[in-house]
Parts: structure tokens; C-alpha cells; sequence
């Protein structure tokens, strides 16, 4: 007895990535080929709870459906159409290499290594390349409008970090035209019956049995009553955490709880701190702002990015002229100019703007100027181009961005970050999956543009459906579980206690007080620029913070209601425990690496500064209590076919 | 213009689906005009948690205008006045100092109240379970560049795939129908090859859900195409008109 329980503690506690042997282009063929299968009669046996209905569960959902699971899929908006992913703008990749410029399903995976500054996982990178081609194939025989050319064929254009056209676009609205292809695939198979959806529903808890993940508790959002649902495998579809920081470009309901109640029952956080700050949004304009809206990183195509070169110039910038300004990413990065990875363009408006040369009333904006391209080029082909994303900026500044130049400053886009998942896509918990946004896997310390739907829909279309069967297969002689079980009741007795504890508080500031508190904190001295003095300080104000949240925090009407309040506040608890990781995460990576900018860490012209001597790994946190210092487990990163190397873009 | 503006607000205040409702006014004096409608309504729900009142429910989340999850009636307009615009993209510099602002839900018999601004919009996701997609399973797709679309039928079938599903047009129809939505769907699939085999019952099958949801029929009137913040032309429903004949002959 006594070395089972040691052999479990040691499996629970080392982090094997299962990445199959062989060559890396010849691992994912030769695991599909070898992956042990279930029969269509045992599927039909099997069924798999879905969290999220995003571009990764929604077309998880779909496509286990049609292998013959019997799903259920959750999601906390009032349809599976509405989840963020719907938001993104420019595009998806594939190595289709439909232009003939050479691109090839190793250039694209090379591309994403160096990309993410060398901290992603060789194998799941090259897992992606190899599929991101199939994507395409399935969108456009779902009826996807991607743009074409005259001829009919598919258009492509180009975008940041890269030298060949592979991205495949739908207007301005990519990741709308992809989520609505996922949700016709999921639509279809809730009519067929195989797919039973929850819409404003939320995952409050997981429910362990025996070690392995088999069912959560949902609250139903719209009665307030809490529900318990076997599956016996949980996949996490859920999404990113950028809302820690309260301002970001996610949606306002976007959230971290499900992830966080998962890391909270033994599934490990995977680099928590990689987040990525994406440069070209609409800055601040006050107190009041709920999110910031993201300007498509193509109009750097066009744009002239600069600030004047006096500190505090109050002149309307048509009156600056030229010799006055300074265009400081030609001047500082002359072979990308304008068109460096977001990483580097968001750190090099922050610091012109520390230098006091911000633009706008809050001095925290840079100038992205059309002028020279309308000169160049005429309104008519840069309203050709960029028509939808110039109205959009009207419509919020009420200044128009063919006569004065947009104003821009960065925010929180995305979360590299993410639970941590082997090859196969599973948590350090088993039978519990994490696949999307949700996960850390395939984009390092940095994500290029374009790489988020491509690895949503391969995680959710080509990847999840046969590595969830190697767990399954295992698990056919498994009937499903009463949810009368005593580990369902102990976790249904968690979540109320905790609906239980906001009800009855007697605190006096509303949620967003503490959401937003979280945010400066996160934000000063988390974001684009991490010191040691800085986390430190924000450990000690967030582990404050949280005492003050479950004092003070007030929570109106009752739980057995649709209650908004309610929903934040639980997501806000969560976002805070999540921030106090985050922070330490950032403060142990001593290099810089990515999005992750340590100042104690760059070159001499401010780049940032990788140490991979030290910290060529995945950082896998293990969660050991509220307020407790989390565990650190490492998964050393091997780089077989790309050398890392100081990136350049001078 | 002033960067403040006074406003008084009517919203429509209901519990749940078994209650009455009714509208409360509320003061909201030093408006910033920069802004978004949504940010004013956090604004006094701020004001509302800090009284001790309840805050008023509404649906909202991606607040860049493509979740299609804000759903507000202002001033008897779906998303308000300004053309082409969710109510999250609606700013303040619209409206002017010292107006009185009506805010309602969706109002439709298939839309009943959920709370307040909340309704229950299910039944257009019923519209699309009944046939809105292509099926074709996963992994059985041939490469993408085999069948080429013409670039106009390309752009057309995307011009109608960029409805948000909010309801608007369903809001804004005296009938409310929601034939813009249906004929959107309809539209896009019908001008694409993926298409074809499944054209003809396509149609049928979503009409029948459309119509079983209590949604009412189209007569015309146009307040769909008016109302619509992605201008989806009702030449759509034109063609749902074709397509239907075509289906039954």
C-alpha cells in the first residue's frame, strides 16, 4: 500500500509532457496511427462534459458529437454564438502556401518558436503547423465566406512576425466567421440530439472521484439554482484571463473560474505570467472605462507609429511638423520599422511615453499616422483597407482618422499562459483536458497574429477527438457515476458555501471597486514591465486586497435570481487568488523572455534579455492553499530542431 | 460640445418573467460624453449597489459591437438612434444635455423577460439547429482551393454572415419576425456551393422552427433593414422568397 501511494505522489508531481519519440515531423502521424481507439458502440457509452463554447468547445463539442460521444457543453452567455472568440479580427494562419512564397508547415512552426522567444513545446508547435492546413479545408465546407481573389480562390495577407502570406481572413471579422461555422457544426448536433447545451450556465466546481475528473457543478444563471453533471472526461474550453488586469480587449464576462477551480483540485498552472500586451488599442479616456477595444494589427501596414520630440507638446498633431517627430520604431528597429512583433512595439510606447512624450489628454497615447499613405496611396484605397476599423474609431473617439492621426496605446490582449497540459492536451489531473486559450501550450512567451484561432480549432477539431481517446479507451467498463455520489454533494456544499458567504456579507463597496483595484495593482506592476522591487510590493497589496475583498464586499439581491453582481463577485475572488500567482510567477522568471519584460534583465538597448541557461522551461505551479506559496514544478524545454537564438528585428 | 451632459433615464424595471414590470425613473446628472451607453448604465448601477438598490440586469460582453449579447430598445429605437450601431458602441456625445432616455427591453412574444433589459433569445438559436449549417463532419473536408466561389458570391454570402444574432430586427418589426435573421442564414448558404445539397429542405425545415417559436411573419415593412447595426440588407428576404418558392416547386 504504502508504495502505491508513493508511486501516485510521484506521478502527481512530475510533469511528463508524453511527447511521442520519433522525429519531430513524423510524431503526430505516428501517434494518431498508434493512439488506442474506442469502438462506436463504447462511445455511445462515454460521455464528456465541454466548459466553453469558444472556437476550442465549440468545435470540440461538435466534433466529439459526431465521433459518437455523448456530450455536454456549458456556456455562461445566452448562446454558444456569443463567446469572445467571436471578437477576433485579422485572421487565421495555415501553412498552405497557396501564395507559392515558400511557406511550408516548417516554416510556420519555426516561425511560432521564435515567435513565443523560445518557451513553447517543439512538439505541440509543430502538432499545430501540421494541422493548421485541415482548419482551413473544414471552414470553407462549413459554408466560412473567407475573402477571395477574382479568380475565386482564397486570398491571403500578410501579417506581424512573419515573411510569407498565410493568413486566410474574413474581413475584419475572422473569428466571427469561425466561431459561426463551430456553432453551426455544435448547432447541428444539439438538433441530432448528440450535444445537450447549457446556456447561462456557469462551472463553479470540478468533481474529482478517485483521482480522475468526472463532473462539475453548474449554476444555472438565470434560476440560481446549483446542478451536478457526471462526464467521464471534463474537458475546459473556458478561455483566457486578461480580465485580471479589469481593463483588457476580452469580453466584460470573461473569466477565469472555471480554470481556477480546476488548478485549485491539483491541475497545475502552466506560466501564468505570459501575457500578452497587444500595442495598437484606443487608450483610456476615464474612470468610468469597462474594456478597451483593439485596433487590427494590420493597420501597421499603413500606419506610421510616433510621438512628438519634445516632452509635453500640446499641438495638435497635424501642426507638429515632421523634423518635431519622432518616428521611433523606424529610428530604433530600421529593417521592421513599424511592423516589429506586438511585444516589442507595446514596450517601445510605453517608454516613449515614461519619457513624458505621450500624446492626448492622458498623455498615455502614441500617434499611428495614415497621412503619408493617403498622400501615397488616396483615401479611397486606405478606406478600401481599413474602412470598418476607421468607422469603428469614429464611432468611440468621435475623431476621424483620415484627418488626424489615431491615437493608440497598448493593452492586455491575450494569456499565453494557461493549465498546464502534456501532448495529449490533459491537465496534471486525469480525465481532465484544457484546450484553446485556456491552456499554456503552443505559444510561448509571445503569441504571433493570427495563431489564436489557428490553435483553438486545431486543439478543438484535430487534436482533442483522437488524444481524449487514448484516455476513454481506457475507461469503457466505467458506467456513468451517480451524481448522488458523496464527491458531488462535497463539491455542490463548496460553491454554495461560497454563494452562501456574498449573500450574507455585510461589506459596503460593490465588486467593480475591487475588480478594478486588482487591475492597477496588476497592471503597474505586472505589466509591460516587471521589477522585483515592484512584484514584491504588489504580492503584499493583493494578498491585502483579498482580506479587504471578503470584508467588504458587497453583493446585492438574492442567489436564487439572475444576479450579475453575483457572477462578478465570484469571478473577482477567483481573479485575485489568480493574480497573487501570476505575480509570483513573474517574480521567480528572472529573465525576459516574450511579453515578460524584466527590467533587471535586457541589453543594452532595452531589449529584453533571455536567460535560457536558467530558464529554458515551463513553469508549472501546483496550488497549495488561499495566501499559501504555490509549488514549483519544471518542464524543461528541449529544442531539437530550432536553436534559440537573441531575437532581432533591428 | 460639453463634455457633461445631464440625463434623465426610464428604464424598464421587472423581476422575472412571472412579474409585472414598469418603468423607474432615474437622475443622471455629469454624463461624460465620451462615454458608451453601457458604460453609463455601470455607472448607475454603481450608484444603485451603493444605495442599497438592486442594479438593473442587462445582457452585454463583448462591447465591441460582435458578441451580439446587448440587446437595449432607447428611446423607442433597437440599439438607439445611430445607424449601423450596437448599443455598446453608442456613445454619449449622441445624445444632448437635459434628454429624457427610455430604455426597454426587446419587446416580442418570443423574447419573454428574463429581468429588467434581459430576455430570453433561445428560440433564434432553434431557427439554426433546424438546418443553419452545412453538414459536413469534421476530417471530411477536401482541400479548400478545390471549388472556387466566385468573388461577388463570396462577398455577397459574407455581407449576409455578418449578422450578430442580437434580435434586433425581431424587436423592431411590428410582426415581430425574424425573417432578416433567417433570411441572413438562408442567404449565405444558398450563395455558396457547400450549400447546394441540402438547399432545398434548408429552407423548409428552418422556416417551420421560425414559425414554431411564435415568430411572426415579414410583411415588408422594412424596420428590420432600418434597425439592423450590421445593415443587413433585406434583399436577403427576397431571396428566403425565392428560395422558398424554389423549394416547393
Amino acid at each position: 500500500m504504502f508504495s502505491v501511494l508513493n508511486l501516485y505522489f510521484f506521478s502527481m508531481t512530475t510533469l511528463n509532457s508524453k511527447i511521442p519519440e520519433g522525429n519531430l515531423s513524423e510524431k503526430w502521424t505516428k501517434y494518431r496511427s498508434t493512439v488506442k481507439l474506442v469502438n462506436p458502440a463504447n462511445k455511445r457509452k462515454l460521455e464528456v462534459i465541454v466548459v466553453g463554447s469558444g472556437l476550442a468547445g465549440g468545435s470540440a463539442a461538435a466534433s466529439l458529437a459526431e465521433l459518437g460521444y455523448k456530450v455536454k457543453c456549458f456556456c455562461f452567455q445566452d448562446s454558444p454564438r456569443r463567446a469572445h472568440s467571436i471578437a477576433a479580427q485579422g485572421g487565421i494562419n495555415a501553412a498552405k502556401n497557396y501564395k507559392n512564397d515558400g511557406d511550408s508547415v516548417y516554416r510556420l512552426f519555426y516561425d511560432t518558436v521564435k515567435g513565443g522567444d523560445y518557451r513553447a513545446r517543439e512538439a505541440n508547435v509543430h502538432r499545430l503547423a501540421e494541422v493548421s492546413t485541415q482548419i482551413i479545408d473544414q471552414c470553407v465546407a462549413q459554408g466560412v465566406p473567407f475573402a477571395r481573389e477574382y479568380g475565386g480562390l482564397l486570398d491571403n495577407r500578410s501579417f506581424g512576425g512573419t515573411q510569407v502570406e498565410r493568413t486566410f481572413y474574413a474581413r475584419g471579422q475572422t473569428g466571427q466567421q469561425l466561431l459561426l461555422g463551430a456553432y453551426s457544426a455544435l448547432s447541428r448536433q444539439i438538433a441530432h440530439g448528440q450535444v445537450t447545451m447549457y446556456n447561462r450556465h456557469e462551472m463553479l466546481e470540478l468533481v474529482i472521484i478517485d483521482g480522475k475528473a468526472r463532473g462539475i457543478i453548474a449554476r444555472d444563471l438565470v434560476t440560481g439554482e446549483l446542478e451536478r453533471h457526471f462526464g467521464h472526461a471534463v474537458v475546459l474550453a473556458s478561455g483566457g484571463y486578461g480580465n485580471v488586469f479589469f481593463l483588457s480587449t476580452n469580453a466584460m464576462g470573461s473569466n477565469v473560474t472555471a480554470n481556477w477551480k480546476a488548478h485549485k483540485k491539483g491541475a497545475f498552472f502552466g506560466n501564468p505570467c505570459f501575457t500578452q500586451i497587444h500595442p495598437t488599442c484606443i487608450p483610456v479616456s476615464g474612470d468610468y472605462q469597462s474594456k478597451l477595444t483593439l485596433m487590427s494589427e494590420s493597420l501597421r501596414n499603413d500606419g506610421r507609429v510616433w510621438v512628438p520630440k519634445k516632452q509635453g507638446d500640446l499641438r495638435r498633431p497635424e501642426e507638429i511638423p515632421d523634423e518635431e517627430r519622432d518616428y521611433y520604431l523606424e529610428r530604433r528597429y530600421p529593417s521592421f520599422g513599424n511592423l516589429v512583433p506586438r511585444d516589442v512595439a507595446s514596450r517601445a510606447a510605453k517608454m516613449v511615453c515614461d519619457e513624458g512624450k505621450g500624446v492626448g489628454p492622458s498623455a498615455l497615447a502614441v500617434n499611428l499616422d495614415f497621412r503619408d499613405s493617403i498622400k501615397r496611396l488616396g483615401e479611397n484605397v486606405i478606406a478600401a483597407r481599413y474602412g470598418n476599423l476607421f468607422e469603428m474609431y469614429e464611432k468611440i473617439t468621435g475623431e476621424n482618422p483620415y484627418k488626424t492621426p489615431m491615437r493608440i496605446y497598448p493593452a492586455v490582449h491575450y494569456t499565453m499562459g494557461g493549465l498546464w497540459v502534456d501532448y495529449e492536451l490533459m491537465t496534471t489531473v486525469q480525465g481532465l483536458y484544457a484546450i484553446g486559450e485556456c491552456n499554456f501550450s503552443d505559444h510561448g512567451a509571445n503569441r504571433l497574429g493570427a495563431s489564436a484561432l489557428m490553435q483553438g480549432l486545431a486543439d478543438g477539431y484535430f487534436v482533442l477527438p483522437y488524444t481524449i481517446g487514448s484516455y476513454l479507451s481506457g475507461d469503457i467498463a466505467t458506467k456513468p457515476i451517480s451524481t448522488d455520489h458523496a464527491s458531488f454533494k462535497e463539491a455542490e456544499d463548496a460553491a454554495r458555501e461560497r454563494i452562501t458567504k456574498f449573500m450574507n456579507n455585510k461589506g459596503t463597496k460593490s465588486v467593480d471597486h475591487f475588480h478594478k483595484e486588482l487591475g492597477k495593482i496588476m497592471w503597474n506592476y505586472c505589466g509591460m514591465a516587471r521589477n522585483e522591487q515592484g512584484l514584491t510590493k504588489a504580492k503584499k497589496m493583493i494578498a491585502d486586497l483579498r482580506e479587504e475583498f471578503w470584508k467588504e464586499v458587497k453583493v446585492p439581491g438574492t442567489d436564487k435570481e439572475l444576479n450579475p453582481e453575483l457572477e462578478k463577485a465570484g469571478r473577482v475572488a477567483d481573479f485575485i487568488e489568480l493574480g497573487e500567482l501570476m505575480v509570483e510567477d513573474a517574480l521567480h522568471r528572472r529573465e525576459s523572455c516574450g511579453g515578460h519584460f524584466r527590467e533587471e534583465s535586457q541589453t543594452e538597448e532595452g531589449e529584453a534579455k533571455r536567460d535560457d541557461a536558467n530558464f529554458s522551461y515551463v513553469a508549472g505551479w501546483e496550488f497549495t492553499g488561499v495566501g499559501q506559496k504555490a509549488n514549483l514544478h519544471k518542464e524543461a524545454l528541449v529544442f531539437e530542431e530550432v536553436h534559440p537564438t537573441q531575437r532581432s528585428y533591428k | 460640445m460639453s463634455e457633461t451632459i445631464n440625463l434623465t433615464l426610464k428604464i424598464w424595471r421587472q423581476k422575472n418573467s412571472a412579474s409585472a414590470g414598469q418603468f423607474v425613473s432615474y437622475e443622471m446628472p455629469g454624463v461624460s460624453t465620451h462615454m458608451s451607453f453601457l458604460e453609463m448604465m455601470d455607472v448607475l448601477n454603481e450608484k444603485l449597489i451603493s444605495k442599497g438598490e438592486e442594479p438593473v440586469a442587462f445582457d452585454h460582453d463583448c462591447r465591441e459591437g460582435i458578441c451580439g449579447m446587448c440587446s437595449m430598445f432607447i428611446s423607442g429605437r433597437a440599439h438607439g438612434k445611430l445607424k449601423g450601431t450596437t448599443t455598446c458602441q453608442l456613445h454619449m456625445r449622441h445624445f444632448a444635455d437635459g434628454e429624457i432616455i427610455t430604455v426597454e427591453p426587446w419587446r416580442a412574444a418570443p423574447f419573454p423577460v428574463i429581468k429588467d433589459l434581459v430576455v430570453d433569445r433561445t428560440p433564434l438559436d432553434k431557427i439554426i439547429q433546424a438546418g443553419g449549417y452545412v453538414s459536413v463532419n469534421t476530417g471530411s473536408a477536401q482541400d479548400a482551393n478545390c471549388l472556387p466561389v466566385p468573388k461577388k458570391d463570396a462577398d455577397e454570402a459574407m455581407d449576409a454572415a455578418a449578422c450578430i444574432g442580437c434580435g434586433a430586427c425581431v424587436a423592431a418589426c411590428k410582426n415581430a419576425s425574424a425573417m432578416l435573421f433567417l433570411s441572413a442564414k438562408v442567404s449565405q448558404l444558398a450563395l455558396l456551393p457547400q450549400g447546394q445539397p441540402e438547399r432545398k429542405e434548408r429552407i423548409l425545415n428552418m422556416l417551420s422552427a421560425h414559425d414554431e417559436a411564435g415568430f411572426g411573419n415579414c410583411t415588408n415593412t422594412g424596420a428590420c433593414e432600418a434597425e439592423c447595426p450590421k445593415e443587413i440588407s433585406i434583399s436577403h428576404i427576397a431571396r428566403l422568397n425565392r428560395e422558398f418558392l424554389g423549394a416547393n416547386v
